[in-house]
């Protein structure tokens, strides 16, 4: 694979042409999680020898017998000091087919923080379980909050079958517990592999351990799911992010929108609605530096110009007449909380959605989920730090949405602390 | 339904600009570090995307020890005249002379940690409340933390334990009078990635980049350029060898590596091979594990 991947990075065309996978890592403390992604990077050469050195150095220090490799990850003196993780951890890779990002969420502190943080930019979750121990509250945790976010694809790794006597039936058994559970939450794809990350057994490489297992390796999933589909591009929108006027003699009256879309395809020549003003105009061109587009669809980030002059700022959105987005000031979501100070009923916070900014109160807290049995709770509606539950919202000014189920980037908004300027809150919007 | 994919540079290019256009809406006075290193020279590339057809709405700003290969201020007097945008200098040597820096004593003396302090003196000097920087996480592992949008206190501070979660694409500019924040948009680029985009958009470097004869002396493994801000220790010697650097940094701290690519082809090629990361080279963080860490909590770039 060395070999191979060396041909495709000088390839500059093919390279150029690999698409990207962005996936999170959630696992409890003891299942093998950083021996899976050192065995990923080491064996995708994305580990260098000095960084190996370095780490097999440290080790020594430590008084480790093996080479430590969440040491790679683990960058901060107090997270080295404390032999924890406490923040999310970014890791790149690339195969001949692809390039990854790996969003490395901890275990243990501040876990639902971080894997929410993760897991609101990837497209695929990996959920390790030891085979060991089968489903436990962790895994029914990861695989909620991957739910929530709206991961589209779930790959549930079966981790250590090697200290299972590569057993079909443990595998099965786990596999028939998690199906049960996960047919209560919204998950489109979700597969299962049998993996050791400490042998290697299907990570990379399959395996001749467990000849019963037809289905494909670790690494091949993660090169294969289809994710052309992870954006919404039915629904369009174009969040105005910045108004653009050079004000020289060559672009003297040049007014571009620019942004990046956040659903559906536009092309010149489209009929295209402003909101709030609900103006309508045609696109006369979408512009980048390298010459006009045909077309553009999330997430690129262009410049569109429109054929008439309409009153048009950073926070409004255009979109095409026969396709809006809900336009309402009170507002439906479930919410993660990420601060120490517990969400305030009625409290006033600052909103941000899409390119827009405004201020907004809390009008009520309707339940809390208790996020290791997704049963709701009613009787006690303070929302702490790590806890997740649905509140309703009264903005300033009315948003321009859709449901976060049916478009991230439109259904999502934080919430921040006008005091402290901390963000507080993720809401997903209903 | 036709298939709308893009691909991962496009991708990370697309991120980049939404960061940058995300910065020039949320801050009144943001500024682009410029350093003459490759990282910096993509920044400058993205930024012209992002603004054109007019121009990026920030000055450059280089922090200079005066300590650089005569390449790299000549590659920067170039492309500001091309980019007919503001250079702003910071001077080590004046924070110098103003009794507010010192040069390190001892046998490898660096002005690369008294940057920091020129830096924040012309961040509050100038007012600017938002600072690009080209680190990526991929660098190193103190960077692998780092957010898009860092906030940084009244003293230019990092403080990573207590970072701002930083969730889809929404970014949390808010700050108090006098804080400022660091901005990276490359965050997500390796080192591959960034050369292939050089390599897709045409984009010149400074010399030193590719391979070429000089003097060198070998320090603890790290080849260092011979330069008259460095002195000989017992038993060194310089010698000619066939090298080029992997980054630019300060002539006194940054490594060369041997190397007969003289193109940008076989500069991919060698990324592509390579077994020793681009900082490996890098004197100023051999200094200790965590020594990234200390200095950007400090505000170092």
């Amino acid at each position: 694979m060395e070999q191979q991947l060396a041909n495709t990075a000088v390839d500059t065309d093919r390279y150029l042409n690999m698409d990207l996978l962005r996936f999170t890592t959630a696992g409890s403390v003891d299942d093998g999680k950083s021996t899976l992604i050192g065995r990923l990077l080491l064996d995708s050469k994305a580990i260098f020898e000095d960084q190996i050195e370095a780490i097999e150095r440290s080790s020594k220090q430590r008084g480790t017998e093996y080479v430590d490799l969440s040491l790679l990850t683990d960058g901060l003196r107090a997270e080295r000091e404390q032999g924890i993780t406490i923040d999310v951890a970014y890791r790149y890779f690339a195969t001949p087919r692809r390039k990854f990002i790996i969003a490395d969420t901890p275990g243990h502190i501040q876990y639902t923080r971080n894997m929410v943080t993760g897991a609101s930019t990837a497209n695929l979750a990996i959920v390790l379980v030891d085979a060991r121990h089968g489903v436990v509250e962790q895994t029914r945790r990861h695989a909620f909050i991957a739910s929530l976010l709206q991961i589209k694809h779930l790959v549930l790794a079966v981790n250590k079958m090697d200290l299972v006597d590569y057993s079909e039936d443990v595998f099965q058994k786990i596999k028939d517990d998690f199906s049960e559970f996960s047919s209560r939450l919204n998950i489109a794809d979700i597969r299962y592999i049998p993996i050791s990350a400490l042998k290697g057994d299907n990570v990379v490489e399959k395996t001749e351990n467990m000849p019963w297992f037809k289905g494909a390796t670790l690494l091949y999933t993660l090169e294969t799911v289809n994710i052309s589909s992870d954006h919404n591009h039915v629904d369009s929108r174009f969040p105005v992010q910045y108004v653009i006027r050079p004000q020289n003699d060559k672009f003297h009256d040049y007014r571009g929108y620019a942004g990046r879309i956040a659903g559906g395809v536009f092309k010149p020549g489209d009929e295209v609605m402003a909101l709030p003003s609900g103006f309508t105009s045609k696109i006369q061109s979408i512009d980048t530096i390298n010459g006009p587009l045909e077309e553009a669809f999330a997430p690129m980030s262009v410049t569109i110009t429109l054929e008439d002059d309409i009153d048009i700022s950073r926070g409004d959105m255009l979109v095409k007449p026969n396709n809006q987005p809900k336009t309402e000031q009170d507002i439906e979501l479930m919410i993660c909380w990420l601060n120490q100070k517990p969400l305030q009923p009625k409290g006033k916070y600052i909103l941000m959605h899409t390119t827009k900014s405004c201020k907004c109160i809390v009008k009520e807290v309707r339940y809390k989920v208790n996020i290791n049995t997704l049963h709701k709770i009613e009787d006690d509606l303070t929302l702490g730090l790590n806890e997740i539950g649905r509140i309703s919202l009264r903005a300033t000014e009315p948003l321009f949405f859709d449901s976060y189920n049916r478009n991230r980037a439109t259904g999502s908004l934080i919430l921040i602390d006008q005091f402290t300027n901390e963000t507080v809150g993720a809401g997903m919007i209903i | 339904m036709a298939s709308y994919n893009l691909s991962h540079l496009k991708q990370l290019e697309a991120e980049a600009i939404y960061i940058m256009r995300e910065v020039a809406a949320q801050f009144e006075r943001p500024v682009l570090l410029f350093s003459g290193g490759k990282d910096s020279i993509v920044l400058t590339r993205l930024a012209e995307k992002a603004f054109w057809p007019a121009k990026m709405p920030f000055p450059l700003m280089h922090i200079d020890t005066g300590h650089n290969f005569p390449e790299t201020i000549a590659f920067r007097d170039k492309l500001v005249e091309k980019l007919g945008v503001e250079l702003i200098v910071g001077s080590v040597e004046e924070s110098i002379r103003q009794g507010k820096a010192q040069d390190e004593k001892g046998p490898n003396p660096s002005r690369n940690g008294l940057q920091t302090i020129t830096l924040l003196d012309k961040i509050e000097e100038l007012g600017f409340d938002a600072a690009f920087g080209g680190a990526r996480r991929d660098e190193e592992k103190a960077r692998a933390k780092e957010r898009f949008f860092s906030h940084r206190d009244e003293f230019g501070q990092w403080d990573p334990k207590n970072q701002r979660p930083e969730l889809w694409n929404l970014f949390n500019g808010r700050k108090n009078m006098g804080e400022h924040f660091r901005v990276f948009p490359i965050s997500n680029w390796t080192e591959m990635d960034v050369w292939q985009y050089i390599a897709q958009e045409g984009l010149e470097l400074p010399p030193i980049y590719f391979s070429h004869q000089r003097r060198v002396v070998n320090r603890g493994g790290v080849l260092l350029a011979e330069n008259p801000y460095i002195s000989l220790l017992n038993g060194e010697e310089y010698e000619t060898r066939t090298i080029r650097f992997r980054t630019v940094g300060d002539a006194t701290c940054t490594g060369a590596v041997e190397s007969d690519a003289d193109t940008l082809e076989k500069i991919i090629q060698e990324v592509a091979s390579a077994r020793i990361t681009e900082r490996g080279g890098r004197a100023d963080d051999r200094r200790s594990e965590a020594a990234m860490e200390d200095r950007k909590r400090q505000g170092y770039f």
